[in-house]
């Protein structure tokens, strides 16, 4: 086989691979969710299919897959059956930046089987495209995932769906900002854009989240929004909407709305691990590990995540629309950007005096904290006392 | 293969932008816009510039066109939601711009065409958005920071025009009624 060939075949085998890991993870994680949700409400949750249950989502697959699709007659067709297909396939984009493991070496079995010597000497990164705007990519895919729930709501024609698609719009319009802000520290003290260098950089043990505990607390909440998670699944809201952008939706049309939701929980989660938590590292162990091995941590910090996911979703209340902007716009942002500011002085502070790295940044995430104290002590002390004076008036 | 890319894109892209205007249904425009701005972003790829591709993407597709559909949606349009014919006078104003647009678009054309045009960006491992930083934050500071100002100003000019219009609503207002 001629070494273009092969390379073309390793790619599409790369992209196949990672498809079908996110889909394979989804069915688990529904029947993670569905036992978590009960293990926390003190119930037993499905546990007749299968042991503990487990082929729970395997039968629910089945049944989706055999039950008519249901297209009123009111909608619009086009649009209608595309907006699944649009939530989906963003989220499955998204994976190809994601390194999974460390590079495939070429000595190893696998390296030696595809000859990597000839064509890749460093390796065979476990990543479909490295391409030089890594993250950017993502979030510019991630950002395209609301279209297929605006137009969810917009085809079915109807006054709950509407208002759920609305909401989604408004509401992954206003986290994106902090989200990018976000990833911008990040970006600043790494000072790439390839997802593979940022996780490398981190490969001594110094994780990003040690350094910018603030950063990353912004990063997940703002995630979650963009995810349409609760407690920010506004656009889905039972007691308001009955069931938001995908009432119309049955059978397998809706079926794909879900796979969409936890396809982009996974990425997500991949996402956050690789600029947060160190990716594929652990603590330099991954030097002398095989690769499947450091795969294996990666899918382990992943799965970590979406537990914590799991755990937030079944804990917290939905917000109401109006604490929704008021966390994204009031909160969050300009949080963000005071981190954006401390970040890039802690840098100055370390190239122009030679302040070491990790004390430079941390002082900035203290400070940002102290402030946000300061401020929330002084805003309480100034309503309370405006409280006392209008009582007094009355 | 370079060029068959080129063509294919630079087609989508005027496919896009012509169903934009010959849709009649808002939604399906901006949708058109999508694609086109999909297009445009892949067209800058084979220009491998990468960074405004994504920025494309981010900014156009990712961000205004939401907004579009959101005020699209907010605008309850009667009638199947398809809006009514131009009228005589509006096509006769959209054709004068158009007409004042593509000649814009001749002479930069033809002043590239005719001098010899830019330097082929040379292949290779260049971050480019590291360059692109160096010539906006260190030859173009000024002109940067002034057009930041001025979408600034136009922020606080959209928030003073809300305030008069929102009179009355006010907390403390509404705390003495």
């Amino acid at each position: 086989m001629s070494t273009l060939l092969i390379q073309i075949v390793v790619a599409l085998a790369k992209a196949l691979f990672i498809i079908l890991l996110v889909l394979t993870a989804v069915p688990i994680l529904v029947w993670a969710e569905r036992r978590v949700s009960a293990w926390m409400q003190d119930r037993h949750g499905p546990n007749r299919v299968g042991p503990a249950g487990l082929l729970q989502p395997i039968a629910d697959g089945i049944k989706f897959l055999t039950k008519e699709v249901l297209i009123p007659a009111h909608v619009d067709r086009k649009l209608y059956l595309a907006a699944p297909v649009i939530l989906l396939v963003p989220s499955l984009m998204t994976g190809a930046i994601i390194p999974w493991s460390k590079p495939i070496p070429a000595d190893s079995a696998l390296g030696g089987l595809l000859s990597a010597v000839n064509w890749a000497p460093d390796g065979i990164p476990f990543q479909v495209a490295q391409i030089n705007v890594g993250v950017l990519y993502f979030f510019a895919m991630a950002s395209l995932a609301v279209y297929g729930i605006i137009l969810a709501g917009w085809a079915s024609n109807n006054k709950y769906t509407l208002l759920g698609g609305l909401r989604a719009s408004a509401q992954v319009i206003s986290y994106e900002l902090s989200l990018g802000l976000a990833i911008l520290s990040v970006l600043l003290i790494v000072g790439t854009l390839q997802l593979n260098t940022i996780v490398e950089w981190q490969a001594g043990g110094m994780w990003m989240v040690f350094a910018q505990p603030v950063t990353w607390v912004i990063f997940t909440i703002a995630a979650l929004a963009e995810t349409n998670r609760a407690p920010f699944d506004l656009a889905e809201c039972e007691q308001e909407l009955v069931g938001g952008y995908h009432t119309e939706y049955s059978g397998m049309t809706f079926a794909t709305f879900f796979l969409a939701e936890y396809a982009n929980m996974t990425m997500s989660a991949a996402l956050n691990v690789c600029l947060f938590w160190g990716g594929y590292t652990f603590f330099g162990l991954e030097q002398i590990l095989p690769w499947w091995i450091t795969f294996g941590i990666f899918l382990a910090k992943v799965a970590a995540f979406l537990f914590l996911f799991l755990l937030i979703r079944w804990t917290f209340p939905r917000f109401r629309y109006d604490q929704l902007m008021r966390l994204g716009w009031k909160m969050l942002l300009p949080l963000a950007l005071g981190n954006v500011v401390l970040t890039a002085l802690g840098l100055a502070a370390h190239e122009m005096w030679g302040v070491p790295l990790w004390p430079a940044l941390i002082v900035g995430q203290v400070a940002l904290i102290g402030g946000v104290a300061l401020v929330s002590v002084m805003r309480t002390k100034a309503e309370s006392a405006g409280s006392a004076e209008s009582q007094a008036r009355a | 293969m370079e060029t068959l890319l080129y063509l294919v894109f630079g087609l989508v892209a005027l496919v896009g932008g012509v169903l934009v205007i010959v849709n009649r249904n808002p939604v399906y425009s901006a949708l058109s816009l999508v694609l086109t701005m999909f297009a445009v972003s892949a067209l800058y790829i084979l220009q491998q510039a990468y960074f405004v591709a994504a920025v494309q993407i981010v900014v156009y597709a990712g961000a205004i066109v939401v907004l579009f559909l959101f005020v699209i949606m907010l605008l309850n349009l009667g009638d199947q939601g398809n809006l009514p014919a131009a009228s005589g006078t509006r096509r006769f104003v959209g054709a004068l711009l158009g007409v004042t647009f593509a000649g814009i678009v001749g002479a930069v054309v033809w002043e590239y065409a005719s001098t010899a045009g830019p330097a082929a960006a040379a292949a290779g491992d260049i971050d480019h958005t590291k360059s692109l930083a160096r010539v906006l934050f260190q030859n173009y500071l000024l002109p940067f920071e002034v057009v930041s100002i001025v979408l600034l100003a136009a922020l606080v000019g959209v928030l003073a025009l809300i305030r008069t219009h929102g009179r009355g609503l006010d907390s403390s207002e509404a705390d003495n009624v």
